[in-house]
């Protein structure tokens, strides 16, 4: 809540205001029932009904008054709401953007993706609903107290006793009610998981012919989420009669009170009548606060998640130069004894030390799981080194500005990323390149071709994931884009595998031709993607086992050589 | 395994309740009443208990009354006996209120869950009929939404509006005799104020239900942009491209606050109108009332004779006022239920259209069961396109004996795997035939045909669940052994063994756990297990590096031995030795042949065997 807090303090003085005027509405408004009473006891007596008629005027003027009051109040509130969560959700986005792979897969992206939309939907809600009824609620209540109270003190002192037993019954309602929805909504996850993972292998499911199976599975998961939910809310059922039979008790116990005070001249029955108008006030009142309750705590769990995210610690914070002393000597891609580990248990690189120099060619070939990725995600600096050093010009990473390190990369990761626009922007990707730069851009990455044969070119429309292009032309597009923003070292992650193999070497070709003093590091599983790099780097769980150029490497590694026969050979057709 | 989608991420954007025609509506709302009449006895047991519930509660206000006359008379003249008897009346009344009001959300949630139990089942299993197309041309995120967001929109509209408009109309009608009852005249006044209110909400709603779709559909853009720049977060950031994604947020995000704040503005004029409009009935009551109680007491001491019509006793103001209040209050509601109607409407028709997708075609009613295969394979004459506009196969002809392999190369996007869907009946030819056996596929049974392939396709899929779970998939109750046997000739044995868990180590949802090249492997772990005549290999080895490849090649081997064979991959080795290579090429069949008569043609084929060495 503390996050909230500071979002809403520059407006506090705005708040300020919105509060007293609906304040002012409020009591406004509490005063018709007292004019009621007042017309009731004192003035019908008078026999005057030109008074009667008056004192009912007066009636009138103040729920106008209320009526202004209150509507002014929430147009504030729902501007105070909008500004806040407009910020806060700023905040949240730009801090989500900048996470570190680390902290993104510690959060995860589902998780994330909740707190983004549902969450700060949850707050904007509550921001406003709390400055419209968190200021009614309490007011009529404490109004309605005391304004019974100068009617008649006794009287007041019965209604409050129940009180206490509403407040009561609510919490210890909500209390048990609020671990019960958490519980709901982890099993709407797991039901939602099992239809996401079935439309997903839908054909694997068909030609299993495990229909039946998955309906089954289904159907747990479906029970479950009604048994939760059934729990959640027979639990949160009670609140409502439970508070509405206090009140209504109370109003019985004030009626027999205010009988026994009639009799004994102490008060008069008018009196009895505002009270019962006093009474419907307070449990409308009451029910708005059970609510605003019910609603705060969901309000306060969605802050929180916020809260979690917008105040992690930033890590890969850039480090000062006497820390890591830069090379001043030294050029290019330099890895000195790196090792690293994801988990912090086993190795998933160990004593990796390689140079390349500027211009040059890195070829990465290896195993699943090997560390191929890993490897070009400590250049990147997504992670840190456990040990070592990784340096690009003689700096280590650690200490170059992050918005340095990102400029001199133009990456394709495995199944990277094509978003709902046009090719052109998919290309840009937000950078301030000439369509000329795109078009020149396309044309090296062999992706030209098929998007002049689009009638609108490159503004045909890409959807999201880029579903309605193949895989050959989606890396085709992210090869350009990489190119685009000429980077100083590529890094291409698998980034050709769907091409068959005349695109392939096309490209190769274009890239060596063109960007000749761009230092590019492939990781392939072709042997043909990296046969002609100036160095290749055979990886094995974590460790170099074999380096050097092709011809080297057929001569001392047997594993190359084995990847090499099995392909080359053998060869490969697409 | 997958990465995106939420709960119901776009989904909100279902919330803006489209125009519909009067008589779409009226078919949802029929079927909607389907579900409640499976429950007719829960249904009918509610109605009771809400008119009780309702009933009860009206009746206090008139026990109050008379309790109140009874106080009255003043100072030394209460007369207690009554005033103790009403009271203890309205206690009971309130205790049984209050129980019967319990009972009745209990039930009602009870309900509710059960029509929604059965909603989200009939709709999942009608999903699981769905031809494979479907899932082909619909969004997962649109499918969860629709089973979740959309169903629990469509029940709580039913739950929570159905009874609210029961409960209104009695209280409503309640309120009305009662007061009608105390003071006909009085009455009157709600002939001025109710119209007024009723005209008021309806021009209100009928100003701001815009700016409410308005506000989800800003709202679900705002959701759609923000999970679809997560899941390329990391690329965002390796380009550092984090603050111009984030300004275009900022645009989206203005946008959806500022339909919010719209909304808001209008509709917070709303409440507090419509309790001025109460307050001015409160006020006219208590005016006339007034006068009227005037009369009351100047008839009382004999003063003046006026008719006992404009005459009201002290209690009866009291329990009109009250009523008044009662009455008023579901009339502000009816403006809000309306809306939720709408849009739960508008819900219920999306989840009634998946519903209505044509399932995959039911077998034929007298469909043989396929059994002892051998794998002969014949395509005969097929014509096949997705769309009928867009041909993709024209005349395709082929035969497969028992044992073959038939590889199917050419570019991506050619549409090779098109063949494979007809080879399983996820899609049916337009014209000519396929035969197993001899057998025309179209005369068996779907669940036989597709038993007698294995296919490893270049998607993974494993889903949440143990290693053990997912391998065996194909095969339940497959003993240890057997399922240890298959993973050590999918060469993943030793890596699951190396896990913590073991082979009960949890695949969870990210999976950042386990590399895609493993992923594979345990899918082709999957495949050797399930021992089927047939096999279908779609770039099953693409995520796994060459050497792996090479080392399961032996038992890929094994496992292609003895059984007719279609594979789709880049491995020469595998295609150079197979009976029959397909060349396709822009949806067509250009190139069909051994390996040796199609480098003879010199063709195509050729052509892409010589790129290989083009470096």
């Amino acid at each position: 809540m503390k996050l909230l807090l500071e979002y809403l303090k520059p407006y506090r003085w705005y708040i300020a205001l919105t509060l007293t005027i609906k304040t002012l509405g409020t009591l406004v408004e509490l005063v018709i029932p007292y004019i009621l009473s007042h017309i009731l006891d004192s003035v019908v007596p008078t026999g005057q009904v030109r008074n009667i008629v008056w004192w009912g005027v007066a009636m009138l003027v103040c729920a106008a008054l209320a009526c202004v009051g209150n509507v002014v109040a929430n147009r504030m509130a729902a501007r105070v709401a909008r500004q806040s969560t407009q910020q806060i959700r700023h905040a949240l986005f730009e801090r989500v953007m900048t996470l570190s792979p680390r902290q993104l897969d510690s959060f995860t992206i589902p998780s994330l993706e909740s707190r983004l939309t549902s969450d700060t939907y949850h707050v904007h809600h509550v921001v406003g609903m709390s400055m419209r009824m968190g200021v009614r609620a309490p007011m009529l209540l404490l109004g309605g107290i005391i304004i019974t109270a100068t009617l008649d003190p006794v009287l007041t002192l019965v209604m409050v006793l129940v009180l206490p037993m509403i407040s009561v019954s609510v919490l210890f309602i909500s209390k048990k009610g609020i671990p019960l929805f958490q519980t709901t909504q982890r099993s709407v996850d797991s039901m939602i998981r099992v239809v996401r993972e079935d439309a997903q292998g839908i054909r694997v499911i068909k030609a299993l012919s495990k229909t039946d199976y998955e309906r089954r599975k289904y159907d747990r998961a479906n029970r479950r989420l009604v048994e939760d939910e059934t729990r959640a809310s027979t639990t949160m059922a009670a609140s409502n009669p439970l508070v509405t039979f206090f009140l209504n008790f109370g109003l019985v116990t004030v009626m027999l009170v205010g009988a026994v005070r009639v009799n004994g001249a102490l008060t008069q029955p008018g009196k009895i009548i505002a009270f019962i108008q006093y009474f419907t006030l307070i449990s409308n009142a009451m029910i708005g606060l059970a609510r605003i309750f019910v609603n705060y705590s969901k309000g306060a769990a969605s802050a929180q998640r916020i809260e979690e995210v917008v105040r992690t610690e930033p890590d890969l914070i850039v480090a000062d130069e006497s820390r890591y002393p830069s090379m001043r000597k030294e050029e290019g891609i330099v890895f000195e004894d790196v090792s690293f580990s994801y988990m912090g248990k086993k190795d998933n690189l160990s004593h990796v030390s390689f140079s390349l120099p500027t211009g040059g060619t890195l070829g990465l070939i290896g195993a699943t799981g090997s560390g191929k990725t890993t490897l070009i995600r400590l250049l990147m600096r997504s992670y840190d080194v456990g040990s070592g050093s990784v340096r690009i010009e003689g700096r280590d990473v650690r200490t170059i500005p992050h918005e340095e390190l990102n400029g001199m990369f133009g990456v394709v990761m495995q199944n990277d990323f094509i978003f709902a626009d046009t090719i052109a922007e998919n290309i840009r990707f937000g950078r301030e390149l000439s369509d000329e730069e795109i078009r020149h851009a396309a044309r090296l990455a062999q992706a030209s071709e098929f998007i002049e044969q689009y009638e609108d070119g490159y503004e045909h429309l890409l959807q999201s994931k880029g579903t309605n292009i193949s895989g050959g032309q989606k890396q085709r597009i992210l090869i350009a884009r990489a190119l685009a923003g000429n980077p100083r070292i590529l890094l291409l992650d698998d980034a050709s595998s769907a091409l068959d193999y005349r695109t392939d070497a096309a490209l190769r070709r274009s890239i060596r031709e063109n960007m000749r003093n761009v230092t590019t590091v492939v990781v392939a599983q072709r042997v043909s993607s990296v046969m002609n790099s100036d160095l290749i780097l055979v990886l094995d769980e974590g460790r170099i086992i074999g380096a050097g150029t092709h011809e080297e490497l057929l001569a001392t590694c047997e594993v190359y050589r084995e990847i090499s026969d099995s392909q080359i050979g053998g060869a490969i057709l697409e | 395994m997958n990465k995106s989608g939420i709960k119901a991420p776009r989904s909100t954007r279902g919330a803006g309740a489209p125009k519909m025609s009067r008589d779409a509506k009226a078919a949802v709302v029929r079927r909607i009443s389907k579900y409640l009449v499976q429950h007719k006895g829960t249904v009918l047991i509610c109605f009771v208990m809400m008119v009780c519930s309702n009933v009860l509660a009206l009746a206090a206000p008139k026990l109050s009354q008379r309790a109140i006359d009874a106080i009255e008379p003043g100072v030394g003249k209460v007369d207690f006996r009554s005033v103790i008897f009403y009271c203890a009346l309205m206690l009971v009344f309130y205790i049984l209120s209050a129980l019967l009001s319990y009972l009745l959300a209990v039930t009602m949630v009870k309900l509710s869950q059960k029509i929604i139990y059965t909603m989200r089942r009939e709709l999942f299993n009608h999903l699981t009929e769905l031809p494979v197309g479907y899932f082909d041309t619909h969004a997962t995120g649109e499918i969860i939404s629709r089973i979740s967001y959309d169903i629990d929109t469509v029940n709580t509209s039913l739950s929570h509006d159905l009874l609210q408009i029961g409960a209104s109309m009695i209280t409503v009608a309640g309120s009305l005799v009662m007061m009608a009852s105390i003071s006909p005249v009085l009455l009157l006044v709600f002939a001025f104020t109710v119209p007024m209110s009723i005209l008021y909400t309806k021009y209100r709603s009928g100003r701001v239900r815009p700016l409410f779709r308005k506000r989800s559909q800003k709202l679900g853009e705002l959701n759609g942009y923000a999970e679809e720049m997560l899941s390329g977060q990391k690329t965002i950031r390796a380009y550092g491209r984090e603050k111009v994604i984030s300004s275009r947020f900022d645009e989206k995000n203005e946008e959806a606050v500022e339909a919010y704040y719209r909304s808001e503005y209008y509709s917070a004029t709303v409440g507090p109108t419509v309790n001025f409009i109460n307050n001015l009935s409160l006020s006219l009551v208590t005016m006339l009332g007034g006068i009227f109680y005037l009369f009351y007491l100047m008839n009382e001491t004999g003063s003046t004779n006026i008719l006992p019509l404009f005459t009201i006793s002290l209690g009866g103001v009291s329990a009109f006022v009250q009523y008044s209040r009662k009455f008023a209050g579901p009339i502000n509601e009816f403006a809000n239920i309306v809306s939720d109607l709408q849009s739960a409407a508008a819900a219920a028709e999306k989840v009634f259209a998946v519903m209505d997708e044509a399932p995959e075609l039911a077998d034929v009613p007298n469909a043989e069961t396929l059994s002892h295969v051998k794998g002969e394979v014949e395509l005969s004459h097929v014509r096949f396109g997705y769309v009928p506009e867009r041909v993709i196969l024209r005349d395709l002809s082929l035969k497969a004996q028992p044992g073959n392999t038939i590889a199917i190369v050419g570019p991506t996007g050619a549409g090779k795997t098109t063949i494979i869907n007809l080879l399983m009946r996820f899609y049916d030819v337009n014209s000519g035939k396929i035969l197993v056996e001899g057998r025309e596929i179209r005369g068996l049974t779907r669940e036989s045909l597709r038993q007698a392939y294995t296919m490893v396709l270049q998607e993974t899929w494993l889903f949440h669940g143990t290693i053990y779970e997912n391998i065996t998939y194909g095969r339940e109750g497959a003993s240890r052994e057997e399922v240890e046997k298959a993973a050590k000739m999918a060469h993943i044995h030793s890596y699951i063994d190396a896990l913590p868990d073991g082979y009960d180590t949890v695949l969870s949802d990210d999976g950042v756990n386990i590399s895609k090249g493993h992923k594979q492997l345990i899918t082709i772990a999957r495949a050797m297990l399930a021992d089927s005549p047939m096999l279908i290999l779609d770039e099953a080895t693409s995520n796994v590096d060459s050497r792996t490849e090479q080392k399961i090649q032996a038992a890929m081997q094994t496992l292609m031995a003895g059984r007719t064979c279609f594979v789709i991959a880049h491995r020469l080795s595998t295609v150079q030795n197979a009976n029959l290579i397909l060349v396709v090429k822009d949806g067509n069949v250009i190139e069909l042949g051994t390996h040796d008569t199609l480098m003879n043609q010199k063709g195509f084929y050729y052509s892409l065997y010589h790129s290989q060495f083009d470096h």
